[in-house]
Parts: C-alpha cells; structure tokens; sequence
C-alpha cells in the first residue's frame, strides 16, 4: 500500500478525508468560513448531533431507532405546554424529559423483553409518538408564553450559543461513555456478538432498555432545545430525523452490523451532513438537489467503509 | 510414485506476523498427508492458500507438475482442489442433493431437472458410501452428516485435491471413524489429501507421511509415518518434550460445593442431580448429543429451567441468568467457540477482560492498564500466539481464539465452580497440557470443576470422577479407581446403556 492510501484508509481516514474537504470548502466557497457561518453551521447540526449520540450506542449494539424524530417533535410540545400550563419552565423541561424517557422505555421494553425486531418496533412508536403529538396539539403549532425559554436557544456561554454547548457536552459525556466505561464496552460486545456477551454475564436485555430509554431521554432534551429556536411546539418537527441521524452515524463508521462505533467518526459524520448543506446553501443550490447530494455523500461513505475493512484484511 | 501436490518456498505474512516462512514440501498421489503444529503454527493459513482463499507473498504450488497461478477459490477449484474448513459450508435450509449441485444446477433454461439433481448425487453418494438420504434437509443432519455432504461435494466436483481442516474436532468417535473408512477409500482412488487435526491418534491411524510446522517453519517433513514416534511428533512440534500430557496429581477433595438436584429444562426432559466437592474435578463423557452441554447451559442458567435448584457452597443460586450464576461463583466457558464465545470485532484485550472487568472497574470506568496487565498475563500464561493483545479475536487462529476465551473465565474472580465444555478443542498438544496444569492448580485451590469431554482419554487422564451421560440422562457415575474404559463407553452407547448386565454399573438415571 502507498502511503497516501494507508493514511485514508486507516483507523482516522476519515477525520483525514474530513479535514481535507473542510481544507477545500473554506477557500473555495466564500463566507464559509466567518465566525457566523461557523456557528449557524453547528446550530443547524444541534438536534442531529445530539441524538447522534444515543442512536451510535444503539447501532452499536445491533438495534435500530427509527422513532427518534417522532420523540423530538413530542418531547419538545409537551414541554411547551407543560410550561405554557404550569408556568413554570422547569417544570415544562421535566415533562418532557419524562415523556422522552417514557418513549425511549417501552421501546426498549418492548424489543428486549418481548423480543420484537427494533425496526418493527420503533416503526410503530415512530407513528404512535407522532400521532400523540399531533392529538395534543390538535395539528397546530403551540406558542411558547414566557419569553425565558427562547432564552434556551438564545443564550450564550462564552459566547457560543448554548445549543452548541450543549452538543459539545453529549460529545463528551457519550464519547467517555463509549470508550471508557463498562456500559460503553458492553454495548460494543453485544453488538459484536450477542450471545457470547449473554454467556459472559452482560445483562443484555438490560443493557439495551437502557440503550433505548437513554435514546428516548437525549431526544428529549434535543426537542426542548428546538422548540426554544423554533420558539414554539411543533407537532410535524424533525420528520425524517432518524433518517439523518443514522446517515451521521453511518457517515462516522458505525457499522449497522454492530459492534464497531467511534464518536469521533460520528462527530464527523454530523458536521460532514452539516456541511454538505451549509455549503449547498451558500451556494444557492436548489433544495431538491440537496437530497440526491446527500445521499451520494452517504453511499460515498459507505463504499469507503468497505474498501477500509477489506485494506484491513478482516475475516468475515 | 512421483510426487503430486508441491509447495515451493511459500510465504505468508500478515500485519506483525510472519504466517508462513519459506515452507517447501511435496505429497505423492494417492497419500493422505498430515500436517501437524502449535496453535497459529499456520497450518489454516498453508490451506487457505492452497485453496486460493488468500494468495502468498511468495512461492509457488504445483499440481501434478503444473505451476498453479489460482487467484481465487474459485481458480483453485477449477484446478481442482477443495478445502473442507472447519465452518462447514451448506446451506441449512436447502436438501443435500440441492446443496451438492449449488453453483450449477442440472437443467435447461432455469428450469432444474429434478430427476437428474436427486439421482446424480444418489451415484455419487452410493459410490463413495455414504448413507445419507439426498432429498434430507441438511439443517436436519447431525454435524457428523454434514461434514459427510461435504465431502460429496469434493467428490462430485471431481477435486484431486481435498484438505480437510480439523475435521474431526466436532464429530463423535463414531462419526470419525466413519469419515476415516471415507477418506481411506478416497486415497485409494488415488486423490491427494491433507489432513490438519491436533489428535496424534487420527495422525497415526490415517496418514501416510506428515509435516510439522513451528512458527510458520517447516520444522519436519516426514515422508514415512511409519518411521516416527508420538515423542517425536510433539517435541518436533512445540520445541520440547513432553513425557506425560495429562499429569495427574491426585488432591484432597473437601466439603460439597456445587449441589445440583432435579435439574431440567426444555432440551434436557429428564432431571438430574449431582454434586461437586471442593478441590474435585468431575468429568462428563459421553456421545454427542448426550446432553452435556444442555446440562451446562442450564446449571449456568444459560436456557431457564423448568424444574431444580443449583447451589454453590449451600446457597441456592437464584434466578437463573449467567450474571447471576457468576456473581455465585458459577462460570461456564462454552462449547462453541464461534458462535457463544468469541466477540467479533473486539480485540484480544477486550475479549478477556469482558465479565472480570467489573472487579476493578470503579463506578463502571474502566482502568486500561489494569485490562492490559490482565490481557498479558494471560497471553503470557495460555501462550497466545499473537503479535500484540490489540488484535482483533478474528485474526487468531482457532486454537488461540479458545484460548482467549479459556483466559476469559480464568481471569474471573472468586470463581467457585468451573464448567468447561471441551477445554481442549483445537489446542494443541503443548498447550492442552499446560490447561490441564491451570485445571490443576484451581482445583487444588478449593474450586471445583466440571470438565465436558468427548475424547474419553482426556476425561480419563485428568479427572477424578467421570459421569457418563447417554440420551439425556446419567448413565453412569464412576470413580477415578474404577475407570475403565469399556465399561465407560458402554455406558455411553444408548443401545447398551439400559443392560444391566453391565458388571458393576451404578445406575443412577431417575
Ligand atoms: N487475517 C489475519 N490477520 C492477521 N493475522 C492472521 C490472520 N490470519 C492468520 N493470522 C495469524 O497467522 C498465524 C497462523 O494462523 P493459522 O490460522 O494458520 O494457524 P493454525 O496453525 O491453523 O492454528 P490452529 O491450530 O490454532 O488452528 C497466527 O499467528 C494467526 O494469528
Ligand atoms: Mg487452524
């Protein structure tokens, strides 16, 4: 192998490949690089970015979530109305947290304990959720009353929009979870091979409730975090999330088969999407055309993952 | 007669290890030749690339005097060579006829000729003597069977050449002899075989020359069995002597730990109740499908039990699920490597340290030196060949995946009882003897252990009371004093089982 090869090929190709697009884009496409671009560009990824995090560790371990934008949409009107009721935000935050966990809980119920195909599963709760969202909003945009919660979205820490810091922290959090932690390995070992990870004494059937009720919690707080910048709940947001969200994942190297995740490669993935339509946009390109790039960009990544674990001469 | 099947200076390497260095040898026509060596000597890697499967850096191999140039399997068949791997190669769900003519279907225009695809492979089946009904399922035939379908397989596709990888490692001794009588049968049509096996008896019973390879080398060739010792055979082959594999120290046995009673479960109908001391190792023989391994699995709490109780030193263990079982001290290392074993995809440090990582994980997180030091300690003690404790399960050969997996449960602490079912498969002869000195040592630290064995020399040289299980019941509890093997295998024969003619037989099915 050349050694240009050997470097996209490799364990980080591509972070490399990413910093060499990114390398491109930022002299070729004007404005792209200007601090407010920069930034609308990650505000734009913060709701895949954070629900990224979740679904890595549940393709990670063979299973699927295809409710995720579903739960987005209703976390973030229940919280509107909680708050627009009670009157209290917090209150309102915590409504929706239950609710999301509550998804993300008969999700995982439902798959590890009466064994039902996660794709079956999550395609049923993806419309239920839906439908629950629309019946409680009777179709129709609610309005957010106290203006302290478009400050969720508005605000800055250090000057970067919230959202954005918010997004970093699940990088982090998730990324130590997935490397340095018991649940982390386990989740990889049950992807790997179920069974086997059964016989050694990991409690799969927890492992993934787990995995499912965190999913259902994270879209939680990615629902909060866009009703504040939509200021208001929306019953039809984040429709085909799960779709980009997996794209980000498949994007970063999380392979569908299980097993093999990092959250770099997802990080990656997220801003390669971001990106992709970040420029688009710059460049006035139309909307329809987006998707067809989108997805080359996705079926790119995939053939590239292939060529990676053939140069890596895996067993099958 | 002149030689056959040639390797030329063949060479083989993969990231951090050199599979195969410079290794030259040749087979006359009509031999069945046997290739012998350590765990990752590269005795699968020599087959794969006789089989195309993966190509050597350099040398060449030469049929019948014929530079081979095969680049795939699929070249390498059309020259006329077959590899019957390990991971057998059917289709469950298609019937042995279908299976035989995959790939290239008798009939016209799409449309099978269904009289042709039964009543060809009947010939062939008929030729060669095997007795397996075409039209049968292969999901429905016992692994013995299906490694029988494969050789057909070879035989229909007319290969000159047929190696078979470890064939024998999940076959009962029947079943080997009956694939023995094949292969006998095959050399005298004047075919070429190499056979890979870790067993010296097959060696001897079988080949008719050998070679030994260490670390990639050649490090004997043998063009007459009949000339060589066992002696010789292991000391060419791990580097030392090796006067008794099993040594076998008697210890003192103490108070009851494991208690099972009236034991069942969905694949095991009949209950059944035994117990092990402190400091005992007890073996379970029998045939395959005897129902060993469906014991294990259900002490272990691997399939839910319909009936019984398990306790460790006293205490019931409750509910049955491996964490469980392991948090009471209860382990099993299980019998299929491939499937309830290994984590694919994860590295040789992650495979070992899954379950006793939680020991010195504080709060879940995990300390990497810790797993590093564990990793290599047991590298160290199993000797796994491998470059670093970073690589991935996959890339090891098979006996040193078992390996890992063996390093997996010894790792684990405060481990009561261990249950292993066929320690032994695929490991060779060096390194089984080293196991058997780990069994020891835990043994005589007040563990007790249950050791699940089809070779009955193995469950007789290491342990001290061996129970013989037939048709999923206990058909006989034997001391260490009273072995004998007869009476064992006759225990073991379900036609003979229920003759209680048998001299001394202690009955205890219920
Ligand atoms: N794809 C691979 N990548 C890296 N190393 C490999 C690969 N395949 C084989 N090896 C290494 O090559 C060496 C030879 O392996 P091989 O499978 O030929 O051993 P073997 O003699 O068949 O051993 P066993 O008796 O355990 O089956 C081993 O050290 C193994 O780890
Ligand atoms: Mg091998």
């Amino acid at each position: 192998m050349t050694s240009l090869k050997k470097l996209l090929l490799g364990e980080q190709g591509l972070v490399v490949i990413f910093a060499i697009a990114f390398a491109i884009v930022a002299l070729t496409v004007p404005n792209f690089l200007t601090e407010r671009n920069m930034l609308g560009l990650l505000q734009s990824v913060v709701t895949i970015g954070i629900v990224a995090c979740t679904m890595m560790f549940c393709l990670a371990s063979r299973d699927f979530d295809l409710s995720v934008g579903s739960t987005v949409a209703f976390s973030g009107m229940v919280a509107v109305m909680a708050s627009n009721a009670s009157g209290s935000i917090i209150i309102g935050l915590l409504a929706a947290l239950l609710c999301g966990g509550a998804v993300g809980l008969v999700n995982g119920v439902v798959i590890a304990r009466f064994r039902i195909n996660a794709l079956i599963t999550t395609l049923a709760t993806m419309q239920i959720v839906r439908g629950l969202a629309l019946i409680a909003s009777d179709g129709r945009a609610v309005g957010i009353n106290d203006p302290g919660f478009y400050q969720l979205a508005l605000s800055k820490f250090l000057g970067i929009p919230t959202p954005i810091c918010v997004m970093a922290v699940f990088f982090i959090i998730f990324g130590f979870v997935l490397n340095r932690t018991v649940f982390g390995k386990n989740t990889l070992a049950i992807g790997g091979n179920p069974e086997a990870s059964r016989l050694a004494g990991v409690n799969v059937s927890n492992m993934r409730i787990w995995i499912f009720a965190l999913q259902g919690l994270v879209c939680a707080v990615a629902g909060v975090l866009l009703a504040s910048r939509i200021t208001s709940g929306q019953p039809n947001a984040a429709t085909g999330l799960e779709l980009s969200v997996i794209s980000a994942c498949v994007l970063g190297g999380v392979s569908l088969a299980g097993g093999r995740a990092a959250m770099t490669g997802v990080i990656v993935g997220v801003l390669i999407m971001g990106i992709a339509e970040n420029v688009m946009n710059l460049l006035n390109i139309q909307a329809f055309y987006q998707y067809v790039v989108r997805g080359l960009i996705l079926l790119l990544a995939v053939l590239l993952d292939n060529l990676r674990s053939a140069a890596a001469g895996r067993r099958t | 007669m002149q030689d056959f099947l040639e390797f030329k200076a063949i060479s083989k390497g993969y990231p951090g290890v050199q599979a195969l260095a410079d290794v030259s040898f040749s087979v006359k026509k009509g031999a069945v030749h046997g290739l012998m060596g350590e765990n990752g000597a590269g005795k699968s890697t020599l087959i794969r690339v006789l089989s195309g499967d993966q190509s050597a850096d350099t040398g060449e191999i030469r049929i019948d005097g014929q530079l081979q140039h095969y680049r795939s399997v699929r070249d390498a068949f059309d020259a006329g060579v077959i590899v019957i791997h390990q991971e057998l190669q059917l289709v469950p769900e298609l019937t042995v006829a279908e299976n035989l003519w995959l790939g290239r279907f008798p009939g016209k225009a799409g449309v099978i000729d269904r009289s042709r695809l039964v009543g060809v492979v009947k010939e062939k089946l008929a030729e060669i003597g095997i007795d397996i009904d075409p039209t049968a399922k292969v999901a429905s035939l016992s692994i013995g069977e299906r490694q029988m379908v494969e050789i057909a397989k070879a035989v229909m596709a007319d290969a000159r050449v047929i190696a078979l990888d470890e064939p024998t490692s999940s076959l009962s001794s029947r079943e080997s002899e009956i694939l023995f009588t094949l292969i006998d049968r095959l050399r005298a049509q004047g075919k070429v075989i190499l056979y890979v096996s870790h067993r010296l008896d097959e060696i001897f019973r079988l080949c008719d020359s050998l070679t030994v390879l260490r670390d990639g080398k050649l490090a004997a060739h043998h063009p007459e069995i009949a000339q060589i010792t066992r002696e010789q055979i292991i000391a060419e082959m791990v580097g030392r002597e090796i006067s008794n594999i099993w040594g076998f120290r008697p210890r003192e046995r103490g108070a009851v730990r494991l208690e099972v009673k009236d034991l069942a479960g969905r694949k095991l109908r009949t209950p059944i109740s035994f117990s092990v001391r402190q400091g005992e190792i007890l073996g379970f023989f029998g045939l395959i499908g005897a129902g060993r391994s469906e014991m294990a699995r259900l002490v272990y709490g691997a399939d839910s039990r319909s009936q019984g109780t398990v306790s460790v030193d006293g205490a019931t263990v409750t509910p049955d699920s491996p964490p469980h079982s392991i948090r009471s001290g209860i382990v099993l290392c299980p019998e299929d490597r491939k499937f309830d074993g290994i984590v694919q995809g994860r590295n040789i440090e992650e495979n070992m340290a899954i379950s006793s990582r939680r020991h010195f994980s504080p709060f879940g997180i995990l300390q990497p030196k810790k797993e590093a030091e564990l990793a290599d300690r047991f590298i160290a003690k199993l000797r796994v060949r491998t470059p670093s404790r970073k690589q991935e399960i996959v890339n090891l050969s098979g006996g040193n995946q078992q390996k890992v997996i063996l390093g997996r449960w010894l790792s684990e602490q405060g481990v009561k009882v261990l249950i292993i079912d066929e320690p032994t498969r695929g490991i060779d002869v060096g390194a089984k003897s080293e196991i058997y000195e780990i069994l020891y040592e835990l043994a005589g630290q007040g563990m007790a252990i249950v050791v699940i064995s089809s070779e009955l020399p193995e469950v007789m040289g290491i342990t001290d009371r061996i129970m013989v299980m037939c048709q999923g019941r206990v058909a006989a509890d034997i001391e260490r004093a009273d072995f004998d093997e007869r009476r064992i295998l006759a225990a073991a024969l379900p036609d003979v089982a229920n003759a209680s003619e048998l001299p001394n037989q202690q009955v205890q099915s219920r």
